[in-house]
């Protein structure tokens, strides 16, 4: 009848399984605003695979997107939780329904010899752009979702690889669906 | 400004921040401010020095101006107020500040910042206030223009005592409470990011209400959200017109009058035996202003393992399905919903399956004949359930008792009856040792002509002892109940269970004498060592209306509170006295 918890602060390990969830956010502009995300996120243990901020349209409201995975209760008391946070003015877990999430990456590559071709031709393959160029190297910019910078990543010699920087998703609903006050 | 119809300006009159900041407490009707002054909140301090509608009570350390604060919201329903310095002044409060979030405790404290040119540089008695503090507070704010102050000081106030409450800095550099603006203090406020939800949502309601009337084995478990939104009156009326049994929480303790027969006593770890029986087995469970937190019902997959159908009333929703899925979730202020609650059920009692509550109120009658409070009372030493069994006879029940934590504690929520509201003063949710003589005066402060108990235990007592000095001070006659058993009881009773008997550390070795103590500060002492002493000695100390009075009773040192539920276990898998 009892099922094996070691103390009354470990809760059971719930076998439901982790999904990822790709929530967003308006909230105030203000300083502290993005360490209160930040710092609930570490101090209940919930995970953020990625969070990216910025300033909306009205410069009053910042538009966060938090890219986390948890089971539907975890996920729960995600949204509530950041509810509770006297900043956060609303929020939506987008992947309750379509939409759209792209991410950024900027990637620098080895380019010489007979891979500079192939190198080109790649980013062509996956509608990159080649932002900068030298005689060894080439940046290329490349817009997508998560799994198609993975994609690309997985594609190039490990070896051509300088240097990556991305951005971490954004995210938007499709249709009427609009998030705003 | 405003042009008045004549063509004359009505012009706001220019203060100093730190002027604004006394306004708006004033304007707040805030009475007392507990603090210790420190550089960064001198000017504060000399605005306070220059008027006298705001009173101030200085404390021995910051640690006991949050605990004051505290318990002064918690018996009388008024925000708390606290005035600190930067740097170590905010530290020594943040244990304060955190007793205060756990157990949702309205507060503002303001606190002193370096000035805004010398933040970020390492100034002296600088500290990250608001980074600090960010994970135990429900809001904080930084001040850095003096034309915020006003309308961050009314924020502070509407969010700590807007829905769950919960304390709130403002931190407030120097230059800030020198720099000079027009003052005018906001009447409202609007924030677009803080609407909290008053009103239940009538359908859920509606269907709390069937269930409820449907149950075989009703039980209706209520916590602090009923003491904090005032609700005990509602929560009489509901629970009376129904016949249902009635448990509370340790933060909960005098919602309902523990006098009364439907009464099962505290739930819990420490909880009655029928208390913890009824919720294990219940089949509808109305649970109003608490949170089923690890110390109530023990291991969420046992209590999980029975079917029971649960409706919760509270007004945050992330404390609905946190540790257990309930069926009938309603957000909302507990007053309001068990208002619509009580004039929806109105009438409708007579569905209730009267025979079937009769067969589980005789189970109940069961468990209760097990009697799991008693204790040896022909004992030739003192125990200290019959010390606070004593306090209550000898004050009436109607005394505030307030609390630190550990087996007096538990001792005391388990044998004092509490049949009204903000009565029971205790660090619930974060355990403070420290909290209890403090609290004491915070409680004082509030209900002057009120009798005060301090119920301690010698290692609680010590954690904020340098209070005493203020209770001099301000000639605040508490009376303190010290269970001496020179153990840290608590955490010595573990260490018998689980841990082989190793008392590890949890020893008191040289302890002071705590009559000389109490008379070195100017305060009464008495030490008790024999049983029928107990009961003189209390009548005595409650004669001295004027002085504070310290008891030291010597207790068994053995003694253990129970029932208990082993960390891990199911509530209804207790440890009883006969058990061992």
């Amino acid at each position: 009848m009892n099922a094996p918890v070691a103390s009354p602060y470990t809760l059971p390990v719930t076998e439901a399984k982790a999904m990822r969830h790709i929530i967003s956010i308006l909230l105030e502009n203000e300083p502290g605003a993005l360490s209160r995300v930040a710092g609930l996120f570490s101090a209940r243990g919930y995970n953020i695979e990625s969070l990216t901020v910025a300033p909306t349209e009205d410069a009053s409201l910042s538009r966060m997107t938090i890219v986390t995975t948890g089971s539907d209760d975890v996920i729960e008391q995600i949204t509530k939780q950041l509810n509770k946070l006297i900043e956060v003015v609303k929020l939506v877990d987008l992947s309750e329904a379509p939409h759209i999430e792209r991410e950024l990456m900027l990637i620098k590559v080895r380019a010489t010899g007979k891979d500079r071709e192939e190198m080109k031709r790649m980013a062509d393959i996956f509608r990159g752009r080649i932002l900068d160029v030298t005689e060894t190297t080439y940046t290329i910019e490349l817009t997508g979702t998560g799994s198609k910078l993975d994609a690309f990543i997985e594609a190039l010699d490990k070896a051509a690889i300088l240097e990556t920087v991305r951005t971490g998703a954004s995210g938007i609903a499709r249709g009427e669906r609009v998030l705003r006050v | 400004m405003d042009s008045g119809t004549n063509g004359t300006k009505l012009v706001a009159p220019e203060l100093t921040g730190a002027e604004i900041v006394i306004r708006c407490l004033e304007a707040e009707g805030v009475e007392y401010v507990f603090g210790y002054p420190g550089g960064a909140v001198l000017f504060i301090y000399d605005e306070l020095f220059k008027q006298d509608k705001v009173k101030h009570v200085l404390v021995r350390h910051e640690q006991g101006a949050t605990h004051a604060a505290d318990a002064y919201s918690r018996a009388s329903d008024k925000v708390g107020v606290c005035l600190v310095t930067s740097g170590p002044g905010v530290t020594n409060a943040v244990t304060g500040i955190a007793t205060a979030y756990m157990d949702s405790i309205p507060m503002v404290v303001i606190s002193g910042q370096v000035p805004t040119h010398a933040i970020g540089l390492d100034a002296f008695q600088e500290c990250d206030t608001v980074g600090i503090t960010r994970p135990c507070v429900k809001h904080n704010f930084l001040v850095k223009d003096v034309r915020d102050v006003a309308a961050t000081i009314k924020k502070a106030f509407h969010i700590a005592r807007t829905g769950r409450p919960g304390p709130v800095v403002v931190d407030i550099p120097k230059d800030v409470t020198t720099a000079r603006c027009r003052f005018e203090y906001p009447e409202s406020i609007a924030m677009r990011s803080y609407n909290p939800t008053v009103k239940g949502h009538p359908g859920q309601i509606k269907k709390a209400a069937q269930l409820i009337l449907d149950a075989k084995r009703p039980m209706v478990y209520t916590g602090g959200g009923v003491i904090l939104s005032d609700a005990s009156v509602q929560l009489k009326r509901l629970v009376k017109m129904l016949g249902y049994p009635c448990t509370n929480t340790l933060m909960g303790l005098g919602g309902y009058p523990a006098t009364d027969p439907q009464f099962l006593g505290m739930l819990g770890m420490h909880g009655t035996y029928q208390a913890n029986m009824a919720m294990q087995h219940c089949d509808v469970l109305l649970a109003i202003g608490a949170r089923f937190d690890d110390r109530v019902i023990g291991n969420p997959a046992h209590f999980g393992s029975v079917p029971r159908k649960i409706v919760h009333v509270d007004i945050d929703p992330s404390s609905i399905s946190k540790r257990v899925k309930v069926d009938v979730p309603i957000v909302g202020n507990v007053r309001e919903v068990l208002d619509e609650l009580v004039k929806l059920l109105d009438g409708q009692t007579g569905k209730i399956d009267q025979r079937a509550l009769k067969a589980w109120w005789a189970q109940i009658d069961l468990w209760r004949a097990k009697d799991c409070l008693r204790y040896d009372r022909a004992a030739m030493i003192i125990k200290p359930q019959f010390v606070i069994e004593k306090l209550y006879e000898a004050t009436g029940g109607d005394a505030i008792v307030t609390s630190d934590v550990g087996q007096h504690q538990m001792w005391a929520a388990q044998f004092y009856k509490f049949d009204k509201p903000r009565r029971w003063i205790n660090s619930g949710g974060l355990g403070t040792m420290g909290f209890g003589l403090p609290a004491a005066m915070g409680a004082q402060f509030a209900n002057p002509g009120a009798t005060v108990a301090c119920v301690t235990g010698e290692a609680s007592f010590m954690m904020c002892m340098q209070e005493l000095s203020t209770c001099k001070q301000y000639r605040l006659p508490i009376k303190i109940v010290n269970l001496n058993n020179r153990y840290m009881g608590m955490v010595r009773q573990w260490q018998q269970f689980f841990h082989g008997n190793r008392y590890s550390e949890s020893y008191m070795d040289a302890l002071p004498d705590f009559v000389k103590l109490a008379e070195s500060f100017g305060h009464v002492g008495m030490r008790i060592e024999k049983p029928t002493d107990v009961e003189p000695a209390l009548r005595e100390a409650l004669k001295r209306k004027d002085d504070l009075v310290f008891l030291d009773f010597i207790t068994d040192q053995a003694e253990n509170v129970y029932p208990m539920v082993p960390g891990g276990k199911g509530i209804s898998e207790m440890i009883l006295a006969e058990d061992l």
